[in-house]
C-alpha cells in the first residue's frame, strides 16, 4: 500500500504540524524517497541489520504451545533483535537518514522504553547527542530502561505534563522539535506522526514481515492463516503485515490493550472504540471525547498506552483488510506466564497481548505471531501481578 | 466585509498598528471570563480566543496551564461560541479563534464555521494545519465570510511564506522565534529582515506573535510589520490576578 503524494491512505495520514516544522518535515520526507530505493544506502542498512542487529530474526514453531491450543504457532523473533525488541529496525534506518541530511542531535519519546533504548543505542553508535523523553509514569514502572538509556549516554527527560505517559512524552517531544528543529532529527518510534513518518516507519519494519514470508514459505510451502501482532502505535504489527497485503487468503490481528477491560475507560484500545481525528501530526482513529479532547488510556504495558494508532492500521480497520481486537491487562499477564512456561520464553508484556489473542483463533489454522520484544525489562511489573508459589 | 477586514484597511489607511490579544476561552474560570473579555476589549483591537486542547504541542508552559485549567472546568469548542455570542451582545471588536485542528474536525468543519459566523466570529487560525492540508479549512471560511489567517515561521521559505501569505483573507501571522509560544526576553534576530523580504513580496498585512511579551519588543519590530499578537504574557498576568488594564495600556504606548 503506497500513500498518496500527500501521505494519505484512504482518509487517513496527512502532515498536521505546527508550520515550523513543515521544513523538517519535508527535508525528511524528501531524503526518505531518495534513500529508500538506493542501493547503496539499503546495503549499508542491511550491513547494520545483519551484523549489529543480529537480523535475519529466527521464525521459530512453538510445539508445546502449539499442541495445547491445537493451533499451528510460528513466532516470528524481534525479541531476539539487538536491545531486546523489533524498535532497533526503524532506529537504525532514521538515523542513517539523520546522517544524510546532516544532523547532529537526536530526540525521540518512549512509553516502555524499548523505542528509547534502541535510539539511545543507534545514537551512542553513531556519535550523536541524545534525549529521550519519557513520562514519569513510565520511568516508574520501566526503571530497567531508563538506567540502560542512561549507560547508553541519553538523557532521559521526564515528561510531568498531561497524563505522564507516551502522548505527553510525543508532545513534549514534539515542543522540543520544534525549537530545535534546525540540528535535532526527530526519531519518531511508531507508524505515526506527520508524513513520511507513518510510511517510512512501516518501510523499516517491514523486514519483519518480508523475511517471516519467506521463512514460512520455506517450511511450510503455503502462506498462513493469520498473522497476529499487538498495536499500541503499530509499527511491529504494520510491518508483520504490509508484506502480505496482497495476499488476500491471509487474516491479519492486530491486538489491542483492553486494560480493564473496554466498557470501564481504562483501555488502550484506540482502533476498537476511538473516533477519526487529529493527534500528533495524522489523521487516524483517536481515543477521545465529544469534545475533541484526547482521553487517558490505560495498559498494563507502557508501550501500548497511547490513544492513537497508525493511520494505515485505521485504513486497514475501516477497508476490512484487517480486524483489530484486544485483550486485557489479566489475559495478557496469563499469555506472559504462558508462554514463559511453554516454551521458555519471556515476551514483553506488549507482545504478551499477542499471545494471548491466541486462544480465540480458530483450531488447526497456521499463524506467525510477532513477538515484538523480550520481557527482561517487565520483570518488576511481572513480581508485582504475579504470584508465584514457591 | 467583516468587521477584521474592515478593521485592517482602515488600519492600513491610516497606517495604524494593531494590537491583538490572546486569551485562553474560560480561563481562570468560566463564570469570570465575560470580563475578562471586556476588560481586553477596552483595550485590544483584536481579540484571540484559544479553544483550550489536551493536546497543544505548538504551547510552552503558560498556555498548557491555562488550557489545562480551562479543560477541568469543562470549556469546550461549543462554549467558546457561547462566549462569543454573549460577547457580541456588548462588544464590536474584532474576534478569531486560534484552535488546534482536532476539536474542529470533531465537532464537524462545515457546522463550526457556520455556528461561528452565526455568533459572529472574525477569523480562523489553525495552527497545525499548514498549507499542504488548508483546503477544507479555507473553503468553509469563504463560504461563511470568516478570515482566514495562516501562519509563517522563521523556517518557512520566502516562496513558501508568499504562497501561504496568498491564502490569507486577514493578516498573516508570523512568528518570532523558532519555538512554541511562551514569553521571551528577546525575539529572533533575523525577525526583521525575514519580515522586510516578506513585505517585498506580499501585500497582506503582517501580524508578529510567540514571545512578544513587552512594550520593547513591540517597539523595536512595529516598523516592520502591521501588528502584534501577545498570549502568554496576558495569561501570566491573568493567572497571577494582577491588574489586565495597566498592562494592556502598557503594551498600547509601544505602538
Amino acid at each position: 500500500m503506497v500513500p498518496d503524494k500527500n501521505g494519505y491512505f484512504g482518509g487517513f495520514g496527512g502532515k498536521f504540524m505546527p508550520e515550523t516544522l513543515m521544513f523538517a518535515v519535508q527535508t525528511l520526507e524528501r531524503v526518505y524517497h531518495k534513500f529508500i530505493q538506493d542501493k547503496e544506502f539499503r546495503k549499508e542498512l542491511n550491513f547494520y541489520l545483519n551484523t549489529y542487529a543480529g537480523r535475519p530474526t529466527p521464525l521459530y514453531f512453538a510445539p508445546n504451545l502449539s499442541k495445547k491450543l491445537k493451533i499451528k504457532i510460528y513466532l516470528k523473533r524481534e525479541d531476539l533483535c539487538h536491545t531486546g525488541s523489533h524498535k532497533i529496525n526503524n532506529a537504525l534506518g532514521q538515523i542513517l537518514l539523520a546522517k544524510k541530511i546532516g544532523k547532529r542531535r537526536i530526540i525521540a519519546e518512549t512509553g516502555a522504553g524499548q523505542h528509547g533504548v534502541a535510539v539511545a543505542t543507534v545514537s551512542a553508535l553513531f556519535g550523536m547527542k541524545c534525549a529521550i523523553y519519557m513520562g514519569t509514569e513510565d520511568i516508574k514502572r520501566q526503571r530497567l530502561n531508563v538506567y540502560r538509556m542512561k549507560l547508553l549516554g541519553a538523557e532521559v527527560v521526564p515528561v510531568e505534563s498531561g497524563t505522564r505517559t507516551l502522548k505527553d512524552a510525543i508532545n513534549e517531544a514534539l515542543r522540543d522539535w520544534v525549537t530545535n528543529v534546525q540540528t535535532t532529527h526527530y526519531l519518531l518510534g511508531s507508524c505515526l506522526g506527520p508524513h513520511p513518518y507513518p510510511v517510512m516507519v512501516r518501510d523499516f519494519q517491514s523486514v519483519i514481515g518480508r523475511e517471516a514470508k519467506t521463512q514460512f514459505l520455506k517450511i511450510e510451502r503455503k502462506l498462513p492463516d493469520y498473522l497476529v501482532a499487538c498495536v499500541g502505535g503499530g509499527s511491529n504489527a504494520i510491518g508483520l503485515f504490509s508484506p502480505f497485503y496482497l495476499d488476500k487468503s491471509v487474516r491479519f490481528v492486530g491486538v489491542e490493550a483492553g486494560g480493564c477491560g473496554l466498557n470501564t475507560g481504562f483501555h488502550s484500545a484506540t482502533l476498537e472504540k476511538g473516533k477519526p481525528g487529529i493527534l500528533h501530526g495524522t489523521k487516524s482513529y483517536v481515543l477521545q471525547d465529544k469534545k475533541g479532547q484526547i482521553l487517558s488510556t490505560h495498559s498494563v504495558s507502557a508501550g501500548l498506552d497511547y490513544p492513537g494508532a497508525g493511520p494505515e492500521h485505521s485504513f486497514y480497520k475501516d477497508t476490512g483488510r484487517a480486524v483489530y481486537v484486544s485483550v486485557t491487562d489479566k489475559e495478557a499477564l496469563e499469555g506472559f506466564r504462558t508462554l514463559s512456561e511453554t516454551e521458555g520464553i519471556i515476551p514483553a508484556l506488549e507482545s504478551s497481548h499477542a499471545v494471548a489473542y491466541l486462544k480465540k483463533i480458530p483450531k488447526h489454522k497456521t499463524v506467525i505471531v510477532c513477538l515484538s520484544g523480550r520481557g527482561d525489562k517487565d520483570m518488576e511489573q511481572a513480581v508485582k501481578y504475579i504470584k508465584i508459589n514457591e | 466585509m467583516n468587521k477584521l477586514q474592515k478593521l485592517l484597511v482602515e488600519s492600513k489607511s491610516l497606517n495604524r498598528k494593531l494590537l491583538s490579544i490572546f486569551l485562553t476561552a474560560g480561563f481562570p474560570n468560566p463564570q469570570t471570563f465575560d470580563k475578562v473579555l471586556l476588560d481586553t476589549a477596552a483595550y485590544a483591537d483584536i481579540i484571540e480566543l484559544g479553544v483550550p486542547f489536551s493536546d497543544p504541542v505548538a504551547d510552552g508552559p503558560t498556555i498548557q496551564y491555562s488550557s489545562q485549567k480551562a479543560i477541568e472546568k469543562g470549556v469546550s469548542l461549543h462554549d467558546v461560541l457561547s462566549m462569543l455570542k454573549n460577547f457580541r451582545k456588548k462588544s464590536s471588536v474584532p474576534v478569531v479563534i486560534m484552535s488546534y485542528s482536532n476539536p474542529v474536525y470533531r465537532y464537524g468543519v462545515e457546522r463550526f464555521f457556520r455556528e461561528a459566523s452565526s455568533a459572529g466570529l472574525d477569523g480562523i487560525i489553525l495552527p497545525d494545519v499548514p498549507y499542504e492540508e488548508r483546503c477544507p479549512y479555507i473553503s468553509a471560511a469563504r463560504k461563511y465570510e470568516i478570515s482566514y489567517i495562516p501562519i509563517v515561521s522563521l523556517t518557512t521559505s520566502l516562496n513558501r511564506a508568499v504562497d501561504i501569505s496568498g491564502t490569507s483573507t486577514g493578516f498573516v501571522y508570523v512568528t518570532a522565534v523558532t519555538g512554541v509560544t511562551g514569553v521571551r526576553k528577546s525575539v529572533s534576530r533575523t525577525l526583521p529582515c525575514f519580515l522586510k523580504d516578506l513585505k517585498s513580496r506580499s501585500n497582506k498585512p503582517i501580524f508578529v506573535g510567540f514571545g512578544i511579551s513587552s512594550r520593547e519588543h513591540i517597539i523595536g519590530l512595529k516598523n516592520f510589520c502591521d501588528g502584534f499578537i501577545v498570549g502568554s504574557a496576558v495569561i501570566e498576568v491573568i493567572r497571577r490576578g494582577k491588574n489586565i488594564s495597566k498592562f494592556l495600556e502598557n503594551l498600547r504606548s509601544g505602538l
